[in-house]
């Protein structure tokens, strides 16, 4: 005996072009849109057949717009793919699911340039990469350095970067470069449980684990694919630029443990809304239960960018230690910072009217075009960067935002690679101190909390970044700007 | 051993299968399988630190579903690492679970970590009663 198998069904794909397909509503009982899958024929024919049922089901929401989307790195999450997003009409009904934005809230992405070149930084690269695991613990139980009482957290999740700039970690600039200014206004800490609070209190400044990285990347000539975008984004050839990947910790994971519990209880019993898959529960935005996770995930939201905010400022520290100058005189400035697990009210065009709508982004990034009011005055001419991250041996992108992207995808892209092999089959075959000497030998340096861990991170495990990027690039939903390849890597 | 982690379930995170000849037995191996995904080897955390885990829900399944979710939530907000754990469940209307569990605060130098737990997940989560064994398979978000 034991646990059977799960068999998917493939549903039929109608062609909308080669980069788009669709699933019709009759594939599944209480699919209410289409589901469209943003992916090349090989990156289709590839995708876990989880992923065709996980989007058909995110398409029987109440209140779901258009159609559930998947991102050409889609692969199998909890409710939504990862790589789902869906928008829904909060006026009339729609809802909102923890699962549609992960237990990682505002898991994310960030950015920095610096002045410095690569032959400038390669004399110091193990010196740097050695500072850094140092001063950005990660791993398993990493304590951050900014010391909390409880009262003082529930004060910082309110404000975001806000509240670390005003303490002394970071530049009052690094506000504009962040998504929503690195605050969600509606955030209310009375809404985040105790539990949720003492997790998340010490990990202010921490990497995490598992897929999350801090990596030391060069610009290469060759792989600037729009130089004058490049050149507004501050990136320039053979430069050395910084980009790390982290979330919320433990408090954005408590905060969706806690609600996903809270969800359970009413959604069937008190909105009649049929559980097709726990981890989709849902309640309507507009009800107590979704206002206060609404306002519980800003916070969550909040923490990480107060995370990734602290994280710049040591990241700053370490280099200006190591170059004996100012990080102001290094020109270590913040390109963005990008999340991909996040619910967000936005302002759409639909049948003529402009709507605002609530727009659940799980493992998508945000991608907003030129002249969209949402973005601050240096990126209204371009449209916003976008930061998509790959495996730790073949590199990530950063692209620019689209008009199209907001008339199609509802604002959205892709966010990473997309894992293809589970982390228990990566640990059977590949070796964490053998990946080690081959990205040496290619010209990487590696410090990492754990060799498991590093084998489960394998490039092998992830689907291939440049097909993922040529997708979205070619389906115009971001548009390549570099390629940015590590040489230094952090990770947990 | 009484757990295995499983391919082919999931691609980003983790999946185990316990088993047990009764309920106490499947818990503690649930338990034990959540920590062993997050430090290579359990023998090297030692029983210094006490802590207990007292639950109540009205299905085994969510039973089994808090006693993990409360070991993931010791493991950040008191940084403990638990592979001991004595457990006594009530089977009644409401079940309920009393466990005295037993670990040590993570300590990088001695403990080879792996992974950070970050959630449990309802994906795929059943418990099953087989007769002469319990089994559980869950899928733990990394």
């Amino acid at each position: 005996m034991g646990f059977g198998n799960f068999n998917f069904k493939k549903p039929e794909f109608r062609k909308i072009s080669d980069v788009a397909w669709e699933i019709d509503k009759n594939f599944k009982q209480g699919m209410r849109v289409p589901a469209r899958i943003f992916a090349s024929k090989k990156i289709l024919d590839q995708m876990d057949l989880q992923v065709y049922d996980q989007v058909t089901n995110v398409a029987t929401l109440p209140g779901i717009i258009r159609n559930a989307f998947c991102m050409p790195d889609g692969h199998s999450g909890y409710g939504f793919p990862i790589g789902g997003v869906a928008a829904m009409d909060i006026e009339n009904g729609g809802v909102i699911s923890p699962g549609g934005i992960g237990f990682d809230i505002n898991c994310g992405m960030r950015l920095l340039t610096t002045n410095l070149t690569y032959d400038q930084v390669k004399p110091h690269l193990k010196e740097l990469v050695n500072n850094l695991f140092n001063a950005v613990p990660a791993g398993v139980g990493s304590e951050g350095f900014v010391k909390f009482t409880k009262q003082q957290f529930r004060e910082a999740v309110e404000l975001g970067s806000e509240w670390c700039v005003e303490n002394g970690y970071g530049w009052k600039e690094d506000l504009e470069r962040t998504e929503e200014n690195g605050r969600m206004k509606g955030a209310d800490a009375s809404k985040c449980s105790n539990k949720a609070i003492e997790r998340g209190m010490n990990q202010v400044g921490t990497l995490g684990s598992g897929n999350h990285y801090l990596e030391i990347q060069v610009v290469k000539p060759e792989n600037i694919f729009d130089e004058a975008i490049a050149k507004q984004f501050g990136i320039f050839p053979n430069q050395i630029v910084i980009m790390f990947h982290c979330g919320s910790r433990g408090f954005g994971h408590q905060i969706g443990t806690d609600y996903l519990q809270s969800f359970l209880q009413v959604m069937e019993k008190k909105y009649g809304i049929k559980i097709l898959d726990k981890e989709l529960a849902c309640a309507p935005f507009n009800s107590p239960e979704g206002q206060d996770y609404f306002k519980a995930m800003q916070c969550g939201i909040n923490m990480s960018f107060a995370n990734r905010q602290t994280i710049l400022h040591r990241i700053r520290e370490v280099f200006s230690k190591v170059f004996k100058t100012p990080a102001e005189d290094l020109g270590m400035h913040q390109v963005y910072d990008v999340a991909h697990n996040a619910a967000k009210i936005e302002e759409y065009e639909l049948d003529g009217k402009k709507k605002k709508v609530l727009v659940h982004r799980k493992g998508a990034t945000r991608s907003f075009g030129p002249g969209n009011p949402e973005l601050p005055q240096i990126f209204k001419s371009t449209g916003q960067p976008v930061i998509i991250g790959g495996s730790m041996e073949t590199g990530s992108y950063l692209l620019v935002g689209t008009k199209t992207a907001e008339q199609e995808t509802f604002g959205s892209t892709a966010h990473g690679s997309g894992r293809t092999m589970s982390r228990t089959k990566a640990t059977r075959l590949f070796r964490g101190e053998t990946l080690l000497k081959d990205m040496a030998s290619h010209g990487i340096f590696v410090k990492t909390a754990s060799m498991s861990g590093l084998a489960e991170e394998a490039g092998a495990a992830y689907k291939d970044i440049d097909e993922v990027i040529n997708v979205t690039h070619t389906a115009d939903i971001s548009r390549k700007v570099v390629k940015l390849v590590p040489i230094g890597n952090v990770k947990g | 051993m009484p757990y295995k982690y499983l391919e082919g379930f999931t691609s980003a995170d983790i999946c185990f299968e316990a088993s047990g000849k009764n309920l106490e037995e499947l818990f503690e191996s649930a338990g034990l399988a959540t920590t062993n995904t997050m430090v290579k080897n359990l023998k090297k955390i030692s029983s210094k630190e006490k802590a207990k885990i007292s639950i109540e829900a009205d299905t085994i399944e969510n039973l089994l579903f808090k006693f993990l979710e409360e070991i993931i939530f010791l493991k950040d907000a008191r940084r403990l690492l638990l592979s001991k754990f004595k457990i006594k469940i009530d089977k009644g209307k409401a079940h309920s679970l009393a466990c005295e569990a037993s670990g040590e605060k993570i300590n990088i130098k001695k403990h080879e970590m792996i992974v950070d737990v970050k959630a449990v997940t309802w994906h795929k989560f059943e418990v099953r009663n087989e007769g002469k064994v319990w089994r559980a398979r869950v899928i733990l978000d990394i």
